[in-house]
This record gives structure tokens, C-alpha cells and sequence, in this order.
């Protein structure tokens, strides 16, 4: 028998593990949703172009990045059940159809680029292209539906707050994908993708009350007009002034930031609504739901370890590919 | 309407069969790719670059959907095991974690840069991409594995009940994740997958050696084929004794720690001793089915072989009968019928790797066209072996989803209905149908494109200067 000592008496360091978590899965859960988000925003404004040469220079924008930022969700769903396992179980038992469309959306959308590339045909790239499209606006709706009825604390799996705060998450990957294909292309693709962008960060503003203001009937209209919350509204809001102002002034880089920023305070939103609950439809709150000392604290141990290593990763892998796209480079 | 529970184990069956072939295709071919790359690198001879790229195709298509049934397996404990997933989910999520953090972002990100940034990176950077994906498929076994040799033969915890309900407790991290089982699994999965991969590319290999050098027809880069032949065999040489010795061991250890299993894997029923080793066992009786060795129509058995095996070398010792344990046997026949077909595909293999190195010895090996057409018609079957060898290692521990601690019938999530389940599960049959045949189509159309002819690789053609600095973004401002 291995002497595991104090590892499974207390929380390493004295330090509060359960929230750290909370707030760590929450992090997680903002980087999938900015990282693959922006490749879901690629994908919605794949429907918008018809030129041959623009379309592949989609495909090469996303094509490096798109699966290392999809691990980001293999990452929270591992994290969710490693750190809450009753939570986990809970949760995707109860969305268990919608889970399962998340899955289908994702393998559409992981799988309509590669299929999309292998033959050059009319017919063949238009239903793979819509597929492309279709799995790309799905992925975000679906989970946006996902993230809206978790902290709602619904038991059914279809609701209005889920629809709106997934029709909010799309607009937001359309506002981190405009920024971030422009990052990657020339001329008249980075042109005129601009006004989508525009366009989708008011759309984008408007979901994010309309969702507020649905949640309010389920969490009271106190929890949705907490300084905090109406804080992190106040910032999106001049966030998203500045991302418009970003891309006119064309620098598409700070546009790509704001868009991250706006992301993770869309999260954070969600996290502070929901703490000190995690999951709101079994009122289990997260010193409940928090898995046992000693796994914890080897988790936190593996965390602290890895997340900086993964971290240099994604640097390497960005800088490699820094700078446009070019359509000769898709797949 | 079907049993959520039977539904979700169909499920989860399929969704595992199904996904393991992409693995199995990565985690074989990333040590060949790793070489490729070395030596592409190093010597600069276009049959590297050939190599390198050619095999990279089909390396990132089985990684991306790979990703995406990944996906699927992760979200599944929760889904349909949500039982499962609340009472182990202390020791089990651990691992599952860890895997995403340590293994699937290694290999996800630097995949980027190793398939799409040869001309990007530099030499040494590219080399350590290969590396980090090769690396990192192997990683992911690791996790995966300690996680599923853990409810094969799990140590370290302790049972609780909490709230009328079973618990699993963490005590000694070091006892459950280095469980016994681990070891034998993780030598066992690896070395089948090189192995299979090995096959494969012989068999794709053979087709183009024997079209050119049999049948006389013009093979382009039919070098390439020779070349790739000659790299899969001498894997093949290496991995497939290994393996049939290896598994050997592999089931004496699971004589040792799942009776109930290696009971199964014999179809005994009554505990005896002096047990032979059925290869062929037919019931006189339909209604025997599930009792491969009842009242034998035919057996055909090497006197003393089963408990041979089981001790490791005395013909005579005892095999504790399926009747004997408390628990219901699982399906006697599958986990049966499997194991010979694994074990006879192995012996197989090395088979076919001696005959392919006898004549490779005496300068007949792109001439032997019998040869060819046996590497051709097994080039599938090591992934066929692989799966069966899943077979008897799933189905042979039922009723148990923790070997002795939980049965999987009560690991099914409770408030999952059997029309949800049903209706996932025909979905999942649907669209991985669709899957795979996609996933075939790309490959063959991979293999038919052929390798990157001469004029277009870069160690043979001028040397591309380096890619300049990109024009920083915003500069080119034009709008």
C-alpha cells in the first residue's frame, strides 16, 4: 500500500480546489469555445463565398488549427468528469439526444473539409460545402442550447433560453471567425467578410440580453442584474465597439482579442450565475459535486503541470503558421 | 422497443469498434513515420520524401476521425454510464483527463504543424513534430489503458455506500493505475497496432509489386512499392513473433486474475484438469450455441493445451469452471470463437512474415505472386485481430463493467429511456456505416493517387527558399 500522507487528508497547500476547479473548467470551456469557435465562424462564412480560390483559402485558415483547438473539449468534458463526476453524469444523461447531436454536428463538421478536398467535382464540393456549413453552425447552436440549459437547470433539452443562447454562441463564432479569417487572407475575401463581423457583434449583443432576460424568469431577475453580471454586460458592450473600431482601422489581431475577451466574459457569465451551484437542475453545488481530497489534489497536480505544457504548444503551433493562408495549402 | 441497457452495451460496442481502427491506423503508423522523417532529414533521397508524405496522408485522415468518434467515447460514459460514471468516476475520470491534457493536445496541435508545415519549419522543429504526434498516440494508449485495466483488475479502492448508493473510493493511486493488467495490455495493444499497420502496408504494397512484376502491367513509382514493401515486412518480422509470444504471457495473467474470463475463453464449464486446447468445437445442438464444447458434433483439441497455457507449461493443471463462479458466465461463445480466430491469425502472420523473408533472402520476393495474393487478402486482418482481441476483453469480463466490484447492467444511466437509447443507437449504426465507408473511399483514393511523383518533391527539384516574413497582419490594410 502506497503511503499517500497528507494528499488525502486536505487540499494541497490549504488552497480552495473546488472553486479553483469551478473556475478552471469554466476557462477551459471559454478557450473550446474562442478556439474552435473561431473555426466554427470560418465555417458560417464559407457559406458567404462562392469564388473557388477564396473557399479553399477557408479550408487553409482553419486546416492546421481546427483539431488541436477541438481537444479543448475533450479537455472539459475530461476535466467535468475527473473534478465533478456526478455532475458529468448528470448533466449528459439528462441532454442525453442533445448530447448526441452535439457529437453528430462535430463529426460533420470534422469531416466535411477532408471529404470536401478529395474531389474537385461541381456537385460533390457543394454538398460537402454545405455540410461544412451546416456542422459549423450546428456545433455552436447546439452547445450554446447545452450551456443555456445546464444554468437555467432545465430538465428538458429543448427551451427557449437554450435556443437563444445558442443563436447567441453562433454570432459570437462568426465575430471571432471574421477576425480571425481576415488575420489569414488577402484582398477581397478579408474585405468584405468585415461587415459579417459587424453585423454578427450586434446580433451577438442582442442575444446576449434576450438570453439574459429569458434566464431571468428561471434564476430570478436579482441573479441576472448582479453588479458582476452587468459589469461583464458593460464590457461587452465596449468591447464590442472596439472590435468594430479594430476592424475598420484593419487590425484584425486586437479584433481577434476582443473577440477572445468577449468569449471567456460570456463564460464567466455563465459561471457567476451558476456558482454556487453546478448543476441548477439538481440544486448540487460545487462543494457537493467536487470529487474526493486525494483525486483532486493528484489532479491539481497534473493540471498545474500540464496546462503550461499545453500552452507552448499552441504558441509553437500558431507561430508556424502565422501570417495568411494560402489556398495551395488546404489539405 | 430495446432495453436501455442492452442499447446502450450495443452502443458502446459499436461506437468502440468502430473507433478503435483510426487509432490502430495512428498509434501503428506514427513509429513509421517518425523514420520516414529521420531519414527523409537526413540522407535527402526522394524515396524518403515519398515515404513521409504518402504515408502522412493517410495518417491525418484516420487522426481526424479518429478525433471525432474520440469524441463520442469520452461523452458516452456520461450519456449511457452515468451510474458508472458517478460511482467510479473518482478514479476513472482521472485518467480520461490527463489523456486530453498530456496526450490528445500533444499530438492534435503538433499534427498541424507535421502535416501542413514541412515548408514552414525548420528541419529540427519538423523532426520534433513527428515526434510529438508519435509520441503522443502512444501517450493516449497509456491513459486509455490504465483507465481500462483498472476495471479489469482493480486495485487500490475501496467500496462505499453513500447514500444508498455504490461508491468508489480512491485509497492507493499508485496500486489502481499501475494495476497489474496495465502492463500486459499496453505492450500487447501497441505492438498489434504496428503490427497491423505493417500488414496493411504490405498488403497495398503487394497489390502494386504483383500488378507490376506478375502481371507485367506499368506500375508508376513502382519503386516506392518495393521499398514500402520491404519496410513493412521486416516490421512484420519483428512484431508478429513478438506478439504470439507476448500473448502467451498476456493469458496466463488473465488465468491468474480473471478466472471467469480465461474460463470463457476455453468454454469451460465444469472445473477440471488436463484441458485441451479446442481449435475447432461445433455443438450437435442450436440450443448449445453459447456452449461451443457441448456434446462436440466436432473438436478438434490439442490434448492438454488449455491448461498449458493457463500454468505456463504443465499440461495437467485445474481450470476452475464457468459453473463454479457466482456470477452468470458472459456469452461463451463470442469471447470462444474470438480467441481462436485472434490466436489463429497470429500464428498466421508469422507465417506470413517468414515466408515473405525466406523469399525476400532468396531474390524471389517481388516475383512470388501467391505470396502477394496472401499478404493482399491479409491486409485487413490484423485490425480484424485487433478487434477480436477487444472482443474477448470486453466481452469475456461481462456481467462486470468493474471485474467483481460493479456489474455493467447497473452502470447504464438510470433515467435513460429505452426509446432515447434505441434511437441513438440506430443513428450511430447509420452514420458510422457512413463513416467507415467514407473513410474507405479517402483511403483508396489516397492509394490509387500514389505517392508524390519525383517532380514534385523538394529533394529533388530546387530547394524552396524559406518563406520570407509574412506581412504582419494589419498592415496590409485594404479596406
Amino acid at each position: 500500500m502506497t503511503d499517500v500522507g497528507s494528499l488525502a487528508a486536505e487540499p494541497l497547500f490549504g488552497l480552495p480546489l473546488p472553486e479553483l476547479w469551478f473556475a478552471l473548467l469554466f476557462a477551459m470551456l471559454g478557450t473550446f469555445l474562442f478556439l474552435d469557435g473561431f473555426d466554427f465562424g470560418a465555417g458560417a462564412l464559407f457559406a458567404t463565398r462562392s469564388d473557388q480560390e477564396e473557399r479553399e483559402t477557408v479550408l487553409a485558415a482553419i486546416g492546421p488549427f481546427w483539431d488541436g483547438n477541438e481537444v479543448w473539449l475533450v479537455v472539459f468534458g475530461g476535466a467535468l468528469f475527473a473534478a465533478f463526476p456526478a455532475v458529468y453524469a448528470a448533466l449528459f444523461s439528462r441532454h442525453y439526444l442533445l448530447m448526441f447531436a452535439i457529437l453528430g454536428a462535430l463529426i460533420l463538421r470534422g469531416m466535411a473539409p477532408e471529404m470536401y478536398e478529395q474531389r474537385h467535382d461541381a456537385a460533390w464540393q457543394r454538398w460537402w460545402g454545405r455540410a461544412f456549413v451546416a456542422g459549423s453552425v450546428l456545433a455552436p447552436l447546439l452547445l450554446g442550447a447545452f450551456v443555456g440549459n445546464w444554468v437555467a437547470g432545465s430538465p428538458r433539452s429543448v427551451t427557449l433560453t437554450g435556443a437563444l443562447v445558442g443563436a447567441t454562441l453562433v454570432a459570437l463564432t462568426v465575430v471571432s471567425g471574421t477576425a480571425f479569417l481576415r488575420l489569414k487572407s488577402r484582398g477581397r475575401l478579408r474585405t468584405e467578410i468585415r461587415r459579417y463581423g459587424e453585423g454578427a457583434v450586434v446580433i451577438y449583443l442582442v442575444g446576449v440580453l434576450a438570453s439574459l432576460g429569458s434566464l431571468s424568469s428561471a434564476l430570478g431577475t436579482g441573479a441576472v442584474t448582479s453588479g458582476p453580471v452587468l459589469a461583464l454586460v458593460g464590457l461587452s458592450v465596449g468591447l464590442a465597439v472596439g472590435y468594430v473600431l479594430a476592424l475598420r482601422a484593419g487590425r484584425d489581431l486586437l479584433a481577434l482579442a476582443a473577440s477572445a475577451v468577449l468569449t471567456y466574459g460570456l463564460v464567466a457569465v455563465v459561471a457567476l450565475l451558476m456558482y454556487p451551484a453546478i448543476d441548477p437542475a439538481s440544486g448540487l453545488t460545487v462543494a457537493e459535486g467536487i470529487v474526493s481530497v486525494l483525486p483532486l489534489n493528484l489532479m491539481s497536480i497534473g493540471a498545474a503541470l500540464l496546462l503550461p505544457l499545453v500552452t507552448t504548444y499552441f504558441v509553437v503551433l500558431y507561430s508556424a503558421f502565422s501570417g495568411p493562408a494560402e489556398p495551395s495549402e488546404a489539405y | 422497443m430495446v432495453d436501455p441497457v442492452l442499447a446502450s452495451r450495443l452502443q458502446f460496442a459499436l461506437t468502440t469498434i468502430v473507433h478503435i481502427v483510426f487509432p490502430v491506423m495512428s498509434m501503428g503508423l506514427a513509429p513509421f513515420l517518425i523514420y520516414f522523417t529521420w531519414k527523409d532529414i537526413r540522407t535527402e533521397e526522394p524515396i524518403y520524401e515519398q515515404l513521409r508524405r504518402f504515408w502522412t496522408k493517410i495518417f491525418a485522415v484516420s487522426f481526424v476521425v479518429g478525433t471525432v468518434t474520440g469524441i463520442v467515447l469520452e461523452f458516452e460514459f456520461g450519456t449511457n454510464f452515468a451510474a458508472f460514471s458517478t460511482a467510479a468516476g473518482e478514479l476513472f475520470g482521472g485518467p480520461l483527463a490527463i489523456e486530453g491534457m498530456m496526450a490528445f493536445m500533444l499530438e492534435a496541435t503538433f499534427l498541424g504543424v507535421f502535416v501542413f508545415g514541412r515548408e514552414r519549419v525548420s528541419d529540427a522543429l519538423y523532426f520534433v513534430s513527428s515526434l510529438a504526434v508519435g509520441v503522443g498516440t502512444w501517450l493516449s494508449a497509456v491513459w486509455i489503458l490504465i483507465a481500462n485495466s483498472w476495471m479489469q483488475t482493480p486495485r487500490g479502492y475501496e467500496l462505499a455506500s453513500e447514500n444508498g448508493r455504490t461508491v468508489v473510493h480512491l485509497v492507493d493511486p499508485v496500486a489502481a493505475y499501475l494495476n497489474p493488467r496495465f502492463g500486459f495490455m499496453f505492450v500487447h495493444m501497441q505492438n498489434a497496432a504496428v503490427e497491423s499497420v505493417a500488414l496493411f502496408m504490405a498488403g497495398v504494397a503487394a497489390y502494386f509489386v504483383f500488378r507490376h512484376h506478375v502481371w507485367g502491367y506499368p506500375v508508376e513509382h513502382v519503386s516506392f512499392w518495393e521499398a514500402t514493401l520491404k519496410i513493412a515486412l521486416v516490421a512484420l518480422l519483428i512484431t508478429a513473433p513478438l506478439q504470439v509470444l507476448h500473448g502467451d504471457l498476456y493469458a496466463r495473467h488473465v488465468y491468474e486474475t480473471q478466472p471467469q474470463k480465461f474460463a470463457a475463453m476455453e468454454a469451460v464449464w465444469e472445473t477440471e484438469s488436463y484441458v485441451p486446447e479446442y481449435i475447432i468445437a461445433v455443438p450437435t445442438d442450436l440450443a448449445d450455441l453459447t456452449d461451443p464444447r457441448a456434446k462436440e458434433l466436432l473438436g478438434i483439441g490439442i490434448p492438454g493445451g488449455a491448461s498449458w497455457l493457463a500454468s505456463g507449461g504443465d499440461p495437467t493443471a485445474e481450470i476452475t469452471g464457468l459453473n463454479e463462479f457466482e456470477s452468470e458466465a458472459p456469452p461463451v461463445a463470442i469471447v470462444f470463437w474470438a480467441f481462436r480466430a485472434m490466436v489463429g491469425m497470429g500464428f498466421w502472420f508469422i507465417l506470413l512474415a517468414f515466408w515473405g523473408g525466406y523469399r525476400w533472402l532468396t531474390g524471389d520476393l517481388l516475383e512470388d505472386d501467391l505470396l502477394h495474393k496472401a499478404l493482399m487478402a491479409s491486409s485487413l486482418l490484423g485490425i480484424l485481430a485487433v478487434e477480436l482481441g477487444w472482443i474477448v476483453t470486453e466481452v469475456g469480463r461481462q456481467p462486470w463493467v468493474i471485474q467483481g466490484g460493479m456489474r455493467t447492467s447497473e452502470g447504464v444511466s438510470p433515467g435513460l429511456t429505452g426509446a432515447e437509447a434505441t434511437l441513438t443507437l440506430a443513428g450511430f449504426v447509420l452514420v458510422y456505416a457512413a463513416l467507415l465507408g467514407l473513410y474507405a473511399y479517402v483511403v483508396v483514393r489516397i492509394i490509387r493517387a500514389g505517392p508524390p511523383g519525383r517532380d514534385d518533391l523538394e529533394s529533388v527539384s530546387e530547394p524552396t527558399p524559406p518563406s520570407g516574413p509574412e506581412a504582419p497582419a494589419g498592415v496590409t490594410g485594404d479596406d
